[in-house]
């Protein structure tokens, strides 16, 4: 090490570890790195699961430690931080538009989970009752751009996605489901 | 054994044995996206599990962790309730089975984010999201299927019918439960059961479903580590590496 290691620094190195399942967005603007501390050669990165079962997780993990080792930092600890919830409200504005890019729709309407646990489960009966789409947020296609599209699976490729299709340019695409 | 290791170990194997049950249909699926969206319960659910066994093992202080309790325990040592070692029967049965774990889940975990008990709030906290949407699936499915062929809502009312001896179980608290109630850990029985019947109620009557009766004769046992044969070879399944190849590590 030649320069006192600094956290501006560790942040910067971070951003460009690139998460695994959507390697487009890294995991600074995926918004699961919660903290970075820096104690002499040092460093605790604090980082928070997406989903309790997210495969990635342990796969995340190493791929910081590599990406500290790699700029010489031989001391890493990883803490793993459950409280808050990651929410996709954390997520950069960066890495939406990074999503976008890549042909994955953003979340469309922030953390309709966390204002409304109750109020989603009433909005989903309501809807299945013949209300309106109001309470459901209209996912833009991101290769087209129109609203015009509908859900095709409640799952997808990852826990994070739903699968929607375009009814106007008819391209099936992912959805980073509101979490 | 303290009763709060106990009551973690229920939380675990439920959500365990279930993840399992619905592993089994990985590929099977009755259709492309039914077969993703069972196998992605079956992963919150599987880490959700890892929470709480973690957590378990290190309030517990024997040194065992997830994968010893996972793995290294037989069936009389599992405290999940009945309903969820059911095996899967046709579509409607799984799901049936679904709904009413996922009430009964989503009611219980949002309680228990609110729980006394910070370490427990936090996991609960951030099951919470993932059992919502479960939930929302699953009550969505049953009312597609119990409000939709003639075949399909027969299907639906016979699972429901069937499996309805197996969810008393979940509100039958023995001293254990009425313990974590007293510290403020986990909600009363009374509340979580009006809750589920509510719930229930309101997606029957919207699939044009029947509701059995709520004082009907139930099962149970699961939580006492009395178990139906179905647990037994679900485990066997489950816990082959480890037994044939004690300590087998990656």
């Amino acid at each position: 090490m030649t320069a006192a290691l600094d956290e501006a620094t560790v942040w910067t190195w971070l951003a460009e570890v690139a998460d695994p399942e959507i390697p487009v967005i890294s995991v600074v603007d995926l918004g699961i790195v919660r903290s970075v501390g820096v104690d002499d050669d040092s460093v605790t990165v604090t980082l928070t699961p997406t989903y309790s079962g997210c495969p990635a997780t342990h796969v995340i993990e190493a791929a910081v430690r590599e990406a500290l080792q790699a700029h010489g930092v031989d001391d890493v600890r990883i803490v793993t931080q459950l409280s808050p919830a990651w929410t996709t409200a954390w997520l950069s504005e960066a890495g939406r538009q990074k999503l976008k890019g890549y042909g994955i729709a953003p979340p469309a309407q922030q953390v309709i989970d966390i204002s409304g646990l109750r109020g989603g489960l009433a909005a989903a009966v309501s809807r299945r009752a013949g209300g309106a789409s109001s309470a459901v947020p209209s996912v833009a296609c991101p290769h087209c751009g129109s609203t015009h599209t509908e859900l095709t699976s409640q799952f997808g490729s990852t826990p994070c996605k739903a699968l929607y299709r375009c009814r106007a340019c008819r391209e099936p695409f992912d959805y980073f489901k509101c979490h | 054994m303290d009763a709060k290791v106990q009551y973690l170990l229920r939380l675990g194997d439920n959500a365990l044995v279930l993840s399992q049950r619905l592993s089994e249909l990985c590929g099977k699926g009755p259709a492309l996206e039914e077969d993703m969206a069972l196998t992605n319960v079956a992963l919150d659910l599987l880490g959700q599990a890892r929470l709480w066994f973690t957590c378990a093992g290190e309030l517990e202080g024997r040194g065992r962790d997830e994968d010893a309790l996972a793995y290294l325990r037989d069936a009389h040592d599992f405290h999940n309730v009945l309903l969820v070692e059911q095996p899967n029967g046709n579509y409607a049965h799984t799901l049936v089975r679904q709904f009413y774990f996922d009430t009964w889940h989503y009611f219980l975990i949002g309680a228990l984010a609110q729980s006394a008990d910070a370490r427990i709030a936090d996991i609960a906290g951030k099951a919470l999201k993932e059992v919502t949407y479960h939930l929302r699936r699953s009550g969505d499915l049953v009312v597609r299927l119990g409000d939709g062929t003639a075949l399909s809502h027969e299907y639906t009312q016979t699972a429901a019918d069937e499996l309805w001896m197996y969810t008393g179980e979940a509100f039958n608290y023995d001293a254990i439960d009425e313990q974590m109630v007293a510290a403020g850990i986990a909600p009363p029985a009374a509340t979580l059961r009006a809750q589920w019947l509510a719930h229930v109620g309101d997606i029957f009557a919207e699939a044009t479903l029947r509701m059995p009766a709520p004082d009907a004769w139930m099962q149970k046992g699961g939580k006492a580590g009395r178990h139906s044969e179905h647990l037994g070879y679900l485990l066997a399944e489950m816990q082959f590496l480890q037994r044939a190849y004690p300590g087998a590590a990656w």
